[in-house]
Formats: structure tokens, C-alpha cells, sequence
């Protein structure tokens, strides 16, 4: 056999696109597992994300890594505000009521960015380069979102287990009953857990705007694809997640290289659908 | 120090507590015995805001209890220990104790401080050794001591002890009966102590403080609450309901307990 160099892109693009998926199933994961509610409007908080940092970079001519710094902190204040004013209220409601709020979420925001925004497509206007190694070309706007995706999960796995805060969170994702026994505020171990992974949507945001345009329906591309990595990964399990974006963001390179592009979607999705038939609690989770 | 008036628990039209009052004093260490399903584990629930009361009012020191979230009561210096050991499998064996120390105290404590608890908690129910241990490999007994250690990091003045003899061997069963002893008598912490074994508790316990069927139907010395014909009934009655499998080793243990031969020495 040939050894096939464009394969071999095919898989590199792969890694690199799950890096951004991994980093994205972390933070509805995380949300998840601490709070027990599923964020279904968690691509949107991508969306603002992109919004913000191209209003700040195209509009007002700041430089670009102050609009990714403050991208993430307004993302994260979303979350925590989302958190605050929307989930608290629901919290002792049946799962379907909160799937149905957050679900509702998606929509207003959408509608929302719409009505701000137009429906335009939106970029920076970057040309970022595009790196030749031994006749592949690799895009450097993905070797960068897949450096920073792994950089921020190394640092949110060294938050979790390193201080008492991270201890906490892990302990409530597993028995929010004894944990507050022990002096631990349920509510301000929400609030932190949903401005993180508010600000790990931000960070997706920088992440994705130098490789995608922005526009209100944006959600759409990342937020089924992320919802269904953290169910193949089992909800709520962080590592199932990690490993699971890699399966799915490589179904659809390969797919892509050996089909069409859109092809790759499908098998992924049909992948997903027949796992669900024969393990329903995801590759790596335990919960029915 | 604890002043429980007329506690009521129903759930959807089942008494689970009724109108039980009761007295703890500062520096008692009090049984709270009664049959399976009597409500023990639900007064402490209560106690400790796990589930809200129904009726009736709980004093700590003076400050009503009723309504305050779990935290606020670990705060306010009331630590539990549960019948069936749930440890944070997540983290190990140190960490378990040391984010119960954090956020335990009272007023905010720096993360040494906290390591420190943690440490002296563990050196206390004599589990040290090797902080880093996977709380998975724990057998029953380390479980125990686990919950006790978690519970004691958080500084309490009044111990809530949930069965903890539970699943032990007898010698096992002795150790953690001159722990709560220990802890009681050096530490000066009060504690309620609710046991199915009676052998050990009658032993230590100033008073017993009996339940049935949610109903407070005895108290008094160890000796006196033994003799009282309506605790007799209860354990030796009703055997044919449900759980008289818990009432009969009950009663076994009561009767060939040291406490009962001394007595009729």
C-alpha cells in the first residue's frame, strides 16, 4: 500500500479539530456534572463569545488577545448570570423542565443575535498561515485552538485537583447531599462551576472565530456535535468526554477524506445513534 | 445545647417523627435507640438540614435550627457521621477530610490549616498511615473511621454519630465504642449516638432516648430505660412485622450485653 499523505492530514486535522471539541464537551460537562443540568444553549454561549471578539477587534480596534481575554470573562459572567437568574429558580424541577428552559435559552439568544446582529456572516479578516510539513498542510489556526484547547483543560484539571474549590466540585458531582453537610454552599459551587465553563465557552470562542465565521445560527454547527460527545462520553464524565471528541472529531475528518465533507457528519451522527442502541449510559459512564 | 421541641416529620401522610422532644446537655454523650424504621436517622436529618421539619422547633445554643441550609448548620458547630459510609470516592483518603476542614470551620481557615485538621482528624480515629490512600480500598471498618474523621475535621461541638458500629466485628465494635468515649471525655464534644447494638452503647451512654415508630416512648439512665416494660415490649413485640430481624439482635445483644450481667451481679 501507498502510503497516502493526504490520510495521514486527514487524521492530523482530526486531533486537532477534537482538541476544540474536548475543550467545548469539558465545560458542558462540567456544568453538568456539578449542577446537574444540561446546558442545551451551550453552543450560543460560543456565539456571544465570537460576537464580543469580533465587535472588539473589527469595531473598536482593540487587539485581538484583550478581545479574547474579555471575551472569556463576558462569556463567563453569561454563565454565572445564566446560572443566577435561570437554573437557580428551576433547580428542584423534573430534568425535562430544565432541558425545556435551557432549550428555550437557545432559541431567545439566537433570535436575539439575530435581531442585534442581522444574519450576516462575520470574520476578522485573518490570514493566518498555513504550515507545509513534508507536503501536508496543516492550518495554523488549528494547531493554535488545539494547543490553547489542551493548555486550558491541563490548567482546569490542576484547578480541580489542586485546591479546595476543585475538591468541592468534584465532591458535589458526586454526592451533593453529604458535601454540604461538610460546610460546602451548594449555590456558590454552582455559580463558580457555571462561570467556568461559561469561560471555557469563551474560550472556545477565540478558539473557533479564527477558523469560522460568525453568525447568529453559529450554535447550530458546534452545539449538537458537543451535546452528543458528552453523551458518548458519558454525561458528566469529564474523561469520557475528552476521549469521546476525538472519536467523533475523527469519524468526521476520515469520513470527510474518504467521502465528502458533510458525509463526515453523518457517519459520525449514524456512529452516535447505533452507540446509544448498544450502550445508552456513553462509552465511560456509569449512569442510567 | 440541643433543645428539640415537638419535632414532626411527615412524608405525604406517613408520621416518620412525631412530636418527639428531647434535652441534650453540654458534654452528654446520649444514645438514641429504637427499632428499624423508629425514626432515628430522620431526627438526625432534620437536626442536620438534610430534609426540612414539618413542625416543631430545634435550639442549638439558643438559635433556632429549623429552615438554616446543611451548611449553616455544620457552621453553627453540628458535624454527622451516616449509617452507610459515603465517602467521595473522587478523592483520596486526606483530601476526603481536608475539604470537610475547609469548609467546614466556622470562619474561614487558611489551606494549611485545613491540611493540618485534616491530619490531626485522621490521627484521632487512628486511620494516618498513608494520607494519599484510595478511599476505595478502605474496608468497613476504615469507611467508618472515614466518616468519623470527616466529621470531627469541621470542629463540632455536638457529634451527630449515625450507627457506626454497623457492619463491624466485635472487637472492631469495642475500638469505636472507647473512640466516641475518647472523643467525648478528651474532646469535649457532645454527642448523640444512634446504635442498633446495644451491648457497647448502654456500656458509655449518660442516657438512652427510645423511639418508636416515630414516637418518643422512653428515656432516661441506661439501667432504668432496660427495665421500662414499653422498651421491653417494643423490642421483644412485635415480631412479626417487618424488620423484627433488626429487633431480635436488638434484644440479643441486649440481654447478653456486660451492661445486663453486671447488672444482676
Amino acid at each position: 500500500m501507498i502510503f497516502d499523505i493526504f490520510l495521514v492530514e486527514a487524521i492530523i486535522n482530526g486531533i486537532l479539530f477534537g482538541g476544540v471539541l474536548a475543550l467545548l464537551a469539558l465545560g458542558l460537562n462540567l456544568v453538568f456534572g456539578v449542577v446537574d443540568v444540561v446546558w442545551i444553549c451551550y453552543a450560543e454561549l460560543v456565539m456571544v463569545g465570537m460576537y464580543s471578539i469580533y465587535w472588539g477587534n473589527n469595531h473598536f480596534g482593540l487587539p485581538l488577545v484583550i478581545c479574547v481575554v474579555i471575551a472569556i470573562f463576558a462569556v463567563a459572567l453569561l454563565g454565572f448570570l445564566i446560572h443566577f437568574l435561570v437554573i437557580r429558580p428551576i433547580l428542584g424541577t423534573p430534568p425535562i423542565n430544565q432541558l425545556l428552559v435551557t432549550g428555550g435559552l437557545l432559541f431567545f439568544m439566537q433570535s436575539l443575535a439575530t435581531l442585534l446582529f442581522t444574519g450576516d456572516f462575520r470574520n476578522l479578516g485573518l490570514h493566518l498561515p498555513v504550515l507545509e510539513l513534508a507536503e501536508m498542510y496543516i492550518s495554523f489556526s488549528r494547531l493554535i485552538a488545539f494547543v490553547t484547547a489542551l493548555l486550558a483543560m491541563v490548567a482546569l484539571y490542576m484547578f480541580l485537583k489542586r485546591t479546595y474549590l476543585g475538591a468541592a466540585i468534584r465532591a458535589i458531582s458526586q454526592d451533593r447531599e453529604v458535601v454540604v453537610l461538610m460546610g460546602v454552599n451548594p449555590q456558590r459551587v454552582y455559580l463558580v462551576a457555571s462561570a467556568l465553563g461559561g469561560g471555557l465557552a469563551g474560550l472556545g470562542a477565540a478558539l473557533l472565530i479564527l477558523q469560522y465565521d460568525v453568525h447568529p445560527l453559529i450554535g447550530i454547527s458546534f452545539g449538537p456535535i458537543t451535546f452528543m460527545i458528552c453523551v458518548l462520553g458519558g454525561l458528566g464524565n469529564m474523561i469520557g468526554g475528552f476521549i469521546a471528541a476525538f472519536v467523533m472529531s475523527q469519524l468526521i475528518s476520515l469520513g470527510g477524506f474518504f467521502l465528502e465533507t458533510e458525509w463526515g457528519y453523518v457517519i459520525a451522527f449514524v456512529f452516535f445513534i447505533i452507540m446509544m442502541f448498544i450502550r445508552p449510559q456513553g462509552l465511560f459512564g456509569n449512569r442510567s | 445545647m440541643l433543645i428539640v421541641k415537638k419535632l414532626s416529620k411527615h412524608f405525604k401522610g406517613f408520621v416518620a417523627v412525631d412530636s418527639v422532644s428531647f434535652e441534650v446537655h453540654e458534654g452528654e454523650l446520649v444514645g438514641l435507640i429504637g427499632p428499624n424504621g423508629s425514626g432515628k436517622s430522620t431526627v438526625f436529618n432534620l437536626i442536620s438540614g438534610n430534609l426540612s421539619l414539618t413542625s416543631g422547633s430545634i435550639r442549638f445554643d439558643g438559635q433556632e435550627l429549623a429552615g438554616l441550609p446543611s451548611h449553616r448548620v455544620c457552621h453553627q458547630g453540628i458535624a454527622r457521621t451516616f449509617q452507610i459510609p459515603r465517602p467521595f470516592r473522587k478523592l483520596d483518603l486526606l483530601e476526603n477530610v481536608a475539604v470537610s476542614a475547609f469548609f467546614g470551620s466556622a470562619v474561614p481557615i487558611r489551606r494549611e490549616e485545613a491540611w493540618k485538621r485534616a491530619k490531626e482528624a485522621l490521627g484521632i480515629v487512628k486511620l494516618s498511615g498513608d494520607s494519599n490512600v484510595d478511599v476505595a480500598r478502605l474496608g468497613a471498618s476504615g469507611l467508618k473511621k472515614l466518616e468519623l474523621a470527616r466529621a470531627l475535621s469541621t470542629r463540632p461541638r455536638l457529634l451527630l454519630a449515625d450507627e457506626s458500629l454497623g457492619g463491624l466485628d466485635e472487637t472492631e465494635m469495642e475500638q469505636a465504642g472507647e473512640m466516641l468515649e475518647h472523643i467525648r471525655s478528651e474532646m469535649g464534644i457532645t454527642i448523640i449516638w444512634v446504635e442498633h447494638i446495644m451491648g457497647i452503647l448502654m456500656k458509655v451512654v449518660d442516657r438512652v432516648i427510645v423511639l418508636d415508630h416515630g414516637e418518643k416512648i422512653s428515656e432516661g439512665l441506661p439501667n432504668e430505660v432496660a427495665d421500662d416494660p414499653k422498651v421491653i415490649e417494643v423490642y421483644l413485640g412485635d415480631k412479626n412485622e417487618v424488620g423484627h430481624k433488626a429487633a431480635d439482635t436488638t434484644v440479643e445483644s441486649l440481654q447478653s450485653s456486660d451492661y445486663i450481667s453486671r447488672k444482676q451481679c
